[in-house]
């Protein structure tokens, strides 16, 4: 029950997010709705009269009156209203939908656009927690789910709801005693509805999550697929599928099954209701007690019943997996973003900018366990080139999230040019910033797109002013196309190190105050070695720079290098000053040449 | 054990390749992007058939065996190591599903990965998230090789496997690799001459062709790409 009502809030909360711009709209549609429902609702009221009417001049000519006959005109009048209201309410309905359809495509159009502002506004460490598949999910399925069950259920409730209660007041108008027999009987049918849409319901959400569970597992396993013939894992992986379809084939019999028995069940009441109320109400005609015209109202309401109730629990169903996918969206919604940080200055002075970047006594832990950084200090000065080596897991990849802000430290402070990173906004902190990672990324655009992303207004010029600063100019003239040729969407039909080239000028293009490059460890061979590495001395020429270093040339002409183990710094020095030392550098330096059986 | 492989004749990955490699011995490749290192040992594991010519395993054709049971001699490392999610006991397993606590320590021990894993919050039992990237390349890479190491091949294939580990890293493990499993053929796909230079046979590809076979000394006098390769990874001090 709480647990309903947490969903049944949250789904609010998403109506009320994605459609308060379009509320006039919304609203207007809604009573659009509501009158067309209250108008066909009154419909055999009305034809009830016609009846009436019609009866007593059956009997009247029947006992032989004087001047009984059929009151034509009258019948006239009651056919006039009736044609008349018909086309009030289509009106009203077709409206309402065009409405509706409009604001609904809206305002999911509104949605994605905070999904996808959400999506960089989420601090790093969520995309380290979940599935990449999950993720898609509530992008893709969910939403659709939730507009889709906008766009086509919503307005019908609306409309069944109204004619449900409308249908409610007429019998009562009718007849008090017989209508509260009724208004008696319909909690009946609602809380077997109630009961049997509630089982259905939590498998609903079990599908759900099950549909985004093998989502998440066929991109893996695809992704994996070489692994899993190399290693004979082929039978495990059908397995698990099986076992995860299977789930789901469950979940979605047992809810599809279940919200399957409502309306026969709904049926069989509505059934027996009906035959009671015939023989009761043809009694009171007999007796005198009701008008013809009304007992036939009466028992077509009791007619009318059933679709409206049938519709609510029909469109229960779309409207449930709705629910579910939309606690799913809000809950992304509403995860931690980064902090804002409107109070902070967000200007740095970059005239006067140098790239003093300080380390002063930092401590950091991913979680609140072991320290992943206990006590690291170090400065790097105004245009060094400062080499970080260490063990694989020493922490050197730490150091450059610390300096991007992806995390935050626990103690100590970074500062640059002596303020503090955590005073200056976060965008302009990381604007300081140029990257080349080890998994060069490029995304599926043209060549020149791709390297006019390090900065979105330069020319064409000055593109291939850095593609030849980053020795890439040569190979991409030679490829079909050009700076125009497409890299596809997996970036495969460029090779490793000419990425790596291209993500280059991208960060000679972007011109950044400070340059992190994340050396790429091999598969590379020497003649692109020695390209990248002379790219990488012009990038970083003039500018602080860090480098995550593997090849010896560069950790040899370094201003600084900074030797990590387990998240300290146990050296720092040059090249020379390390070797004389004789200490970890040395050892991790001399042991590419040591003896293997030593 | 015998590998001959030529290829198809309007575009050659591989042309004319021969080569014998013996139990108990390491054998290495080496060469630029593209020579075709990593086609040739995709071949043994049958990721492709050869066009002409034969690839023997113990004088038997590879496209002879059932291929569930070639692939079961084979512990192939490739490049990009990918992990799946689950526990990295489970990871451990995938090649073996029978295999013993001890077996998977034993192979965390020579991959150099029992540290880490020791450090980790459940150890073995620890969650790896999907293709494993709550760890670094260089774990990542050592799970991906004890994983290769659990399923006990005759023969191991590592293709470029050692890139992300630092050069300590990758002495210790391989030095263990070695004491450890005598038996096992290896071949070794490197781009580090420090990776390969200790190898018994170190087959130099151009092209899709052997250009050069034999030990680093060998090489280093009278194979020119070799020594390029060597002198542009190398000091000057350490080239002699």
């Amino acid at each position: 029950m709480n647990n309903n009502n947490h969903r049944l809030r949250k789904a609010g909360k998403l109506i009320e997010i994605s459609m308060s711009p379009y509320k006039n709209k919304f609203f207007i549609a809604l009573f659009l709705q509501f009158f067309g429902a209250v108008l066909g609702t009154l419909n055999p009221f009305i034809i009830g009269f016609a009846t009436t009417e019609l009866g007593k001049n059956v009997t009247d000519i029947a006992q032989g009156k004087p001047g009984a006959a059929v009151n034509l005109s009258y019948i006239a009048v009651i056919v006039a209203i009736l044609g008349v209201s018909a086309v009030v309410r289509q009106c009203a309905t077709y409206t309402a939908s065009f409405l509706t359809s409009g604001c609904v495509q809206d305002s999911f159009r509104d949605l994605r656009s905070k999904i996808s502002d959400k999506i960089n506004k989420i601090p790093v460490s969520y995309y380290d927690r979940n599935q990449l598949g999950f993720i898609l999910s509530c992008l893709t399925n969910d939403v659709d789910a939730v507009s889709n069950a906008m766009q086509q259920s919503l307005m019908p409730l609306i409309y069944a709801v109204t004619n449900l209660i409308m249908t409610f007041v007429m019998m009562l108008v009718i007849s008090v005693p017989l209508g509260l027999v009724c208004l008696i009987l319909l909690p009946c049918s609602f809380f077997i509805s109630r009961f049997l849409m509630k089982k259905s319901q939590g498998q609903f959400r079990k599908m759900q999550n099950t549909l985004a569970e093998l989502n998440g597992y066929i991109q893996e396993r695809y992704t994996g697929f070489t692994v899993i013939k190399l290693y004979n894992n082929e039978e495990d992986t059908i397995n698990k599928f099986e076992e995860i379809n299977g789930r789901m084939n469950k979940a979605g019999f047992k809810s599809g099954f279940i919200s399957s028995l409502i309306s026969p069940a709904i049926e069989f009441l509505i059934n027996i209701l009906y035959a009671v109320m015939i023989l009761i109400t043809g009694y009171s005609v007999l007796s005198g007690n009701m008008t013809l015209g009304n007992m036939q109202a009466f028992v077509t309401y009791i007619w009318l019943i059933f679709e409206p109730m049938n519709q609510i629990t029909q469109l229960a169903a779309p409207i449930q997996s709705a629910t579910a996918s939309m606690e799913r969206i809000v809950n992304f919604l509403e995860e931690d973003e980064e902090p804002d940080e409107e109070g902070k200055s967000s200007k740095l002075d970059l005239s006067k900018f140098e790239g003093n970047v300080n380390f002063r006594n930092v401590k950091f832990s991913y979680s609140d366990s072991e320290p992943v950084i206990a006590d690291l200090s170090f400065e790097a000065k105004s245009g060094q080139k400062i080499a970080i080596v260490g063990a694989t897991g020493a922490g050197k990849t730490t150091i450059i999230n610390l300096l991007m802000r992806f995390y935050d430290i626990d103690e100590g402070d970074i500062t640059i040019d002596g303020t503090s990173i955590y005073a200056i906004r976060r965008n302009n902190e990381r604007a300081l910033f140029g990257m080349v990672l080890q998994d060069a990324w490029l995304y599926h655009n043209t060549i020149a797109e791709n390297i006019r992303f390090g900065r979105l207004n330069a020319t064409d010029e000055e593109v291939i002013e850095a593609a030849k600063t980053a020795n890439v100019d040569h190979f991409i003239r030679t490829m079909p196309g050009g700076y125009d040729m497409m890299i596809n969407e997996e970036g495969s039909n460029v090779s490793l190190g000419q990425k790596q080239l291209i993500t280059i000028a991208r960060a000679i293009l972007a011109n950044p105050h400070i340059l992190i490059l994340d050396e790429a460890t091999s598969s590379v061979d020497t003649r692109l070695e020695m390209l990248i590495q002379s790219a990488m001395n012009r990038a970083m020429e003039g500018r602080t720079s860090f480098v995550i270093a593997h090849r010896l040339s560069t950790i040899r002409d370094a201003d600084l290098i900074l030797v990590l183990d387990s998240g300290d710094i146990v050296e720092q020095g040059t090249h020379n000053e390390l070797l004389e030392k004789n200490g970890v550098y040395a050892k991790l330096y001399n042991s590419q040449f040591a003896d293997q059986d030593e | 054990m015998s590998f001959f492989y030529p290829t198809s004749p309007n575009d050659p990955v591989l042309k004319n390749i021969s080569f014998t490699a013996e139990p108990g011995q390491t054998v290495a490749f080496i060469g630029s992007t593209g020579c075709g290192k990593t086609s040739l040992v995709q071949l043994i594991p049958r990721m492709y058939d050869v066009s002409s010519g034969r690839i023997l395993i113990d004088g038997v054709d590879i496209r002879e065996y059932n291929i569930h049971d070639l692939r079961d001699k084979i512990g192939f490392i490739p490049q990009k190591a990918q992990l799946f999610t689950g526990t990295i006991t489970e990871n451990l397993r995938f090649g073996n599903p029978d295999a013993s606590m001890d077996e998977l320590m034993r192979a965390a021990d020579i991959a150099q990965a029992s540290d880490f894993i020791s450090k980790r919050e459940n150890g073995f039992n620890d969650m790896l998230a999907e293709g494993g990237s709550n760890l670094s390349g260089g774990q990542k890479q050592r799970l991906a090789i004890a994983r290769g190491i659990v399923k006990n091949p005759e023969i191991y294939v590592f293709d470029d496997s050692f890139s992300a580990l630092d050069y300590s890293t990758d002495l210790k493990l391989r030095t263990r690799l070695r004491k450890e499993i005598k038996d096992a053929t290896m071949l070794i796909v490197a781009q580090r001459i420090g990776t390969i230079r200790h190898a018994d046979k170190i087959i130099v590809l151009d092209e899709g062709r052997i250009v050069g076979q034999g030990t680093h000394e060998e090489l280093m006098k009278n194979c020119r790409i070799y020594y390029d390769i060597a002198a542009s990874q190398l000091s000057k001090e350490e080239l002699i």
